[in-house]
């Protein structure tokens, strides 16, 4: 495969996952309706988790405040409906740790609700941009969910030249950003249009996997429009929409281990993000939904759905004609990277971006055998890491082993046990031993 | 609401990611190698003849007998199933002279799969091919049997010399078109350059070897023995008569790229296919022995620790 992968852009490395795309890639967004209770975590972000200002009992409206943010690293929640708070609790969460939220009971009878005023976004100013994506509540839509407004304060001294917009949507099955780029690509390139705009960059790049030429014929004809923006075709590959990988193909720069996209001059942004930033300037809306794919052979009507923050697993599968019996996973992102869920009461967040219910026929699972050193790990692997030595450490506990071999870059992209013919969970075993080699660091710092 | 119950309708799996696995898993990538060597197998009925056959059947089975014992009497799991002692013993039937005592074809199994694999821990673990650890047994053990060829098929020669050997002792260079067909002396499976080719070129097509160490194995083999062919023409046989002549073909495609026995780095399957390669020609042109692919390959097997400890990736970002 590597012989030939020098004709497209893209990175060195990777996998070709079945991508089952094709159950929801021509559905349009629906609109759910409100469900009768949201549970709306406090945290829906990395950094510090926002302060409740309201109570139990408390009558909330539609995109009022219902926590503020605490520290730097933090920002507001909107209530996702009008209704009364029932109560502020532990609850499950999507991560698997249950996490504080308000749960608010839907009220239609209660009536207004709250918006910010609309911008011109020809003529507002990058700081205005930044204020407006910060008291908006936005976080990045790509897993780990950072704070938006944080990403476009680049610190001093920083030089940006490229914001690239992530269309790789390169997890298996989900459509969410294939139907965002589709039905709002007005939206998309106006979003990066502002990004660029508030981190004072010139040049702004979309970037989408060949195996969506619909999304890209459309963006470049709107990408026309705007100068200094442009539309780049990338291989389709696992995981072209990883933030290194992505700007490795787009830009040719290699963002160096344990260093930030910023430090390589680059920004890099998704879809999700790009219109909900449009969304929060020129319609002057608060984050109060998700986009998200639910799909999979394990869901009886797989939907491309707006889905309010705060609506629980289980009203959305439920609206999605249920999970069928022969289900054995029901992941929270994408096939490759998400959450497999053991409680539908946890809510939808900001950042959720697909609901797969898997099969077993779909899991493909084999019984595990000894390491057969084929290296196809090695050769998959985009970080160049030795994952077969890496996870054999872990398992052996020779943590500072791993480290030498460089286990705190590993991305979890998971490429890795994906591709072992052995069937060893590599990237779970690489999971483990790299966060005890952080603690260990950690300990000797402070030692 | 609040209080986290489990659901009671559906059984789910909770693992962490990845969901989804490729289609690769180990008993299917053996059982690929297996058909990959229907080839070389039809090849060495054609030029030898159906005995040949038998000698396959008896190699397998023993094979996979000496591996259900062993596993069994350590108290392990039987994994025959999984193919591999079945591609050992079909390996090992291949690099065989024709009309091989069944007898010894036997002991040689025996010992490729209990000294060669199993006394390791089994498959994954052993360090040199276990194919050729049992041909290095018979090798040393029965010198004549082994050394003992015969004409093939469709063959007017009247030598039964092998091609390396009528160089070596004769000065005799054989007709390349005759050693890529296979027409030629040698061993069952290695002589038809073409049926090896097609087996080979088939494995790297699904990607269940990979194509660094057999490429690396040819380019090795054209330079080494190309510069002594510069040297003197007349002295040294042509690069390509290297390529065609005794085991090479196979040992690049078959025994060489074997996954436990070779390295885990690109890097590393160039320095070790290379390495076989000058090896080889060393052997060949002066060496005692005609042929040297298979102590090539098994000099190099041991080279394979130090190799993938020495060829670690450059991580992605990383300046050196």
């Amino acid at each position: 495969m590597s012989l030939f992968s020098f004709a497209k852009k893209t990175f060195r490395g990777g996998v070709h996952p079945f991508e089952h795309k094709e159950m929801t890639e021509n559905l349009a967004f629906e609109i759910m309706p409100d469900p009768p209770t949201v549970i709306v975590p406090l945290s829906q972000h990395i950094g510090k988790q926002a302060t409740p200002i309201v109570k139990k009992g408390s009558v909330v409206s539609l995109g009022s405040v219902v926590a503020e943010p605490q520290g730097f690293v933090s920002i507001p929640i909107h209530s996702p409906v009008s209704g009364k708070v029932m109560n502020i609790h532990r609850e499950p969460n999507t991560s698997g740790y249950p996490k504080d939220a308000i749960i608010i009971q839907t009220d239609t009878t209660i009536e207004g609700s709250e918006k910010f005023e609309p911008l011109n976004y020809e003529t507002i100013s990058g700081e205005a941009i930044r204020e407006r994506v910060r008291i908006a509540g936005l976080v990045g839509q790509g897993g780990a969910a950072f704070p938006t407004f944080i990403k476009l304060s680049p610190p001093d001294g920083k030089k940006i030249d490229y914001v690239i917009l992530n269309g790789c949507e390169c997890e298996p099955y989900l459509t969410r950003d294939y139907r965002l780029m589709l039905e709002k690509s007005e939206d998309v390139v106006v979003g990066l249009n502002l990004i660029m705009k508030a981190v004072g960059v010139e040049n702004g790049i979309i970037g989408i996997e060949d195996n969506k030429p619909e999304a890209i014929e459309k963006l470049k004809g709107v990408a026309t429009r705007f100068k200094n923006i442009k539309v780049e075709v990338l291989e389709t590959k696992y995981p072209q929409g990883a933030e290194k990988m992505l700007i490795r193909a787009c830009v040719g720069r290699e963002v160096p281990p344990g260093k930030l996209p910023m430090d390589a001059g680059v920004i890099v942004q998704n879809i999700g993000t790009a219109t909900a930033i449009y969304d929060a300037v020129v319609k002057g809306e608060p984050q109060l939904y998700a986009a998200l794919t639910v799909t999979g052979k394990g869901i009886n009507s797989p939907k491309n759905l707006m889905v309010k923050v705060g609506t629980p697993l289980q009203e959305v599968l439920d609206y999605c004609g249920g999970v069928k019996e022969e289900a054995v996973k029901v992941i929270v992102g994408g096939p490759m990277m998400g959450v497999a869920q053991f409680d539908f009461s946890a809510p939808v967040m900001k950042a959720t971006s697909g609901i797969v219910v898997l099969t077993k026929e779909e899991v493909n699972e084999h019984p595990e055998t000894p390491c057969l050193k084929c290296g196809k790990c090695i050769e998959a692997c985009p970080i160049n890491l030795v994952p077969t030595k890496l996870s054999r450490y872990s398992q052996l506990e020779r943590y500072e082993d791993a480290e030498d071999l460089n286990i705190t870059s590993c991305m979890e992209c998971g490429t890795c046990t994906f591709t072992c013919p052995a069937n060893i969970p590599l990237v779970q075993w690489i999971r483990l031993g790299k966060q005890k080699v952080i603690e260990l660091q950690k300990e000797k710092k402070t030692a | 609401m609040s209080t986290p119950t489990a659901n009671p309708v559906y059984k789910l799996e909770l693992t962490s990611s990845p969901h989804v696995h490729s289609r690769w898993n180990t008993k299917q990538a053996m059982w690929l190698v297996i058909i990959s060597l229907l080839p070389p197998v039809v090849a060495s009925v054609l030029f030898y003849g159906f005995y040949q056959l038998l000698v396959i059947l008896v190699s397998v089975g023993i094979c996979v007998g000496t591996e259900a014992l062993i596993k069994k009497a350590r108290h392990k799991e039987v994994t025959i199933s999984d193919g591999s002692a079945a591609i050992t013993g079909l390996l090992l039937a291949l690099i065989l002279p024709p009309n091989f005592s069944l007898f010894f074809t036997a002991i040689g199994a025996i010992f490729a799969i209990a000294i060669g694999k199993e006394i390791f821990g089994g498959l994954g673990y052993n360090i040199f091919n276990p194919a050729l650890v049992g041909r290095a047994f018979l090798q040393a053990a029965f010198p004549v049997a082994m050394t003992t060829w015969a004409i093939p098929n469709f063959s007017d020669a009247v030598s039964k010399a092998t091609p390396l050997a009528a160089f070596k002792f004769e000065k005799i260079t054989a007709d390349l078109g005759a050693m890529f067909m296979g027409n030629i002396s040698g061993s069952i499976g290695e002589t038809s350059g073409l049926a090896v080719l097609l087996g080979g070129i088939f494995l790297i097509v699904i990607g269940v070897v990979n194509w660094r160490v057999p490429l690396a194995m040819v380019l090795g083999v054209i330079v080494f023995g190309g510069i002594f062919w510069l040297i003197d023409p007349s002295k040294y046989p042509n690069p390509f008569f290297h390529l065609l002549a005794g085991g090479f073909m196979f040992g690049a495609f078959y025994m060489a790229t074997d996954w436990v026995t070779s390295p885990l780095t690109g890097k590393g399957m160039w320095m070790y296919g290379g390495g076989i390669s000058l090896i080889i020609v060393v052997i060949r042109l002066f060496g005692g022995l005609p042929e040297g692919v298979m102590y090539a390959i098994l000099f190099m097997n041991g080279f394979v620790p130090l190799i993938n400890k020495y060829t670690k990736p450059r991580v992605f970002g990383e300046v050196k």
